[in-house]
């Protein structure tokens, strides 16, 4: 399978990157490059292979539904561009 | 001064509860050291001289009391990934521009718990995506060893650049790293340094900037495999806060060390053989094999079908995640935010300026193996692929093999800004051939030196083990550090 640059800009959008048309063609050739270079896994006979879900061997851990941690609003919002009194400000979504 | 920063951690930790010499002494050399190399080398991206002193100090008063911890007063350097309270913590990337953690990672709290002193934060490949360290933010890393006679300036590898270079010109004692698909292993191959991915799930991951969750793991970057064992016992916990997280005690590393091999089984399997691999790498590969057959060690040949397929099938599954991880980084809650039109348009501007041109290419690559109609043929694939890579390795141990050696990396270091390289992404990619089965599987691998090529660059070996047996590895690659003696390139700086 291979990108074309449509595809890219498509994907670009999926990924909420802006590319430019240098940049999406560039990315079609690196692209086209790795898919190329991954192609070699159809190669593989993979019929009745269970796909790997978890690498070790491990239950869910659980634990009771309780309050653990809270009341840190300052330190979440420290980092953040653009804030008001201790929400996120984003621009405007709904009219 | 220069003495105090040739100590082991081992050596420092004798004089120091000796009293020969104090944490504050320990930690001035450092920083002068850093002060005086970091500007051709460009280990560190954030110096914490300040911070330094003050740790050292409550390391001198705990060290009076008869309170010290098991790495009190021990220097240490940190990998830019590892989120450290008030401190840098990019992963050298502009999108995290600014941002300082109001919390500590879980591996890093367990070194300060132990009495270690943070120097500062480490370069490293732009969310530890990258085998050269050239797609941090901060540029490039400069390998302290050069070729003889030489002046190129080369790589340390990566994404661990920061960390290898900065343990192999003593600018720490030791320093953490993470490994996603031999981000430890092969900048401690290419910097004559000993290098450690544990078991996936032996280090807690919380606090750790994601890049690709199934395979990210913590280890320690060290001068010798003595060293990585003991900062390997103090990073290893088991941690409530991070759900993979293994609930296994966690041993005693630097006990295993000096133990003997005699009625070990170490396999070697031939698929590790690969076209064009210098001779250089084959003879070194033989020279372990008959280090480890004088020390006692039984040698087994062994096979590995799926090899080829375990680098093909990272570049589906880790992508993959790291298009889900970094989702995040949005303009909203921390880090860069590039104003738009619209929410959306701010979000693609952001994303746009904020990340590196080969962490785009891994989110692009992610997204598009994600995606309607693709999501069967590449991902679930590659999981599957990842089965038999990890039944590969279960069959060779259930037939009795304690220990896998092979190479580390196809290559000693090669240059900065290596043309060859820089054109093909993929070429950069087959720096991890050796090393991504390992983290595929899950599994611990360790790299040590085994000797310099004819250029003099330090060739690395690694051993690859059992889950959770980290000490059989330790064990092993002691014996041949003791054979191959240790690295240390030349001051140039």
């Amino acid at each position: 399978m291979s990108v074309d640059l449509a595809t890219v800009k498509r994907v670009a959008r999926l990924a909420r990157i802006a590319v430019s048309e240098d940049e999406a063609n560039r990315m079609v050739g690196e692209l086209n490059g790795i898919l190329g270079f991954v192609e070699q896994l159809s190669e593989v006979n993979v019929d009745g292979v269970e796909a790997m879900t978890s690498v070790t061997p491990m239950a869910m851990k659980k634990r009771s539904d309780e309050v653990t941690d809270g009341g840190k609003a300052a330190d979440i919002v420290a980092n953040a561009p653009v804030t008001d009194h201790n929400f996120f400000l984003v621009p405007k979504v709904v009219e | 001064m220069s003495e105090l920063t040739s100590l082991t951690i081992a050596e420092a930790r004798q004089k120091l509860r000796a009293k020969e010499i104090t944490a504050t002494e320990l930690t001035e050399a450092y920083i002068s050291a850093i002060d005086a190399a970091n500007g051709q080398l460009n280990a560190y991206i954030k110096v914490t001289p300040d911070l330094a002193r003050l740790m050292a100090k409550n390391s001198d008063a705990r060290i009076a009391a008869g309170k010290a911890g098991d790495l009190e007063g021990i220097p240490l350097g940190i990998k830019d990934l590892f989120a450290t309270v008030g401190v840098h913590t990019q992963a050298c990337s502009h999108i995290l521009d600014g941002f300082e953690p109001r919390y500590e990672s879980t591996v890093t709290q367990n070194l300060w718990d132990d009495g270690a002193v943070m120097l500062g934060k480490l370069n490293m490949d732009e969310f530890a995506m990258g085998s050269s360290n050239e797609t941090s933010y901060y540029g490039a890393v400069i390998n302290p060893w050069r070729s003889a006679g030489s002046n190129q300036q080369l790589v340390p590898g990566g994404s661990s650049g920061g960390s290898a270079a900065a343990v192999a010109a003593h600018l720490c004692a030791g320093a953490t790293a993470t490994d996603t698909g031999g981000s430890i292993r092969q900048p401690a191959a290419f910097t004559g340094t000993v290098g450690i991915k544990p078991t996936y799930g032996r280090c807690s991951r919380w606090g750790t900037v994601a890049f690709a969750s199934s395979l990210d793991q913590a280890g320690p970057i060290a001068r010798d495999v003595r060293d990585a064992a003991i900062l390997l016992k103090s990073m290893a916990s088991v941690d409530a806060k991070d759900t993979t997280s293994v609930d296994l005690p966690v041993p005693d590393y630097e006990a295993a060390i000096g133990q003997s091999l005699k009625g070990m089984k170490i396999g070697i399997p031939n698929e590790y053989r690969v076209d064009g691999m210098p001779d250089e790498i084959e003879a070194i590969w033989r020279q372990g094999i008959t280090w480890l057959k004088e020390a006692g060690a039984e040698i087994v040949d062994i096979s590995l079908p799926h090899t080829k397929y375990a680098l093909p099938a990272y570049y589906i599954v880790a992508p993959a995640e790291a298009s889900s991880n970094l989702a995040r980084y949005d303009g909203v809650r921390y880090g860069l935010r590039v104003d738009g039109k619209d929410i959306v348009d701010m979000y693609e501007k952001t994303r746009a300026a904020g990340f590196g041109k080969e962490v785009k290419r891994r989110i692009m690559i992610g997204t598009y193996v994600l995606s309607a109609g693709y999501y069967d043929a590449y991902y679930i694939r590659a999981q599957k692929v990842r089965t038999l890579i990890k039944r590969d390795f279960e069959l060779a141990f259930d037939a009795g093999v304690d220990a896998i050696l092979t190479p580390a990396t196809p290559s000693s270091a090669f240059g900065v800004a290596d043309e060859n390289l820089a054109a093909d992404p993929v070429k950069m990619y087959l720096n991890d051939i050796f090393t991504v089965t390992v983290n595929m599987a899950g599994l611990p691998g360790i790299a040590v030196p085994a000797g310099l090529d004819q250029k003099g660059l330090p060739l690395g070996l690694q051993l690859i083990g059992k889950p959770f047996d980290e000490e059989t590895l330790f064990k092993t690659a002691h014996i041949i550090e003791q054979a191959a003696g240790r690295f240390t390139p030349a001051k140039w700086w």
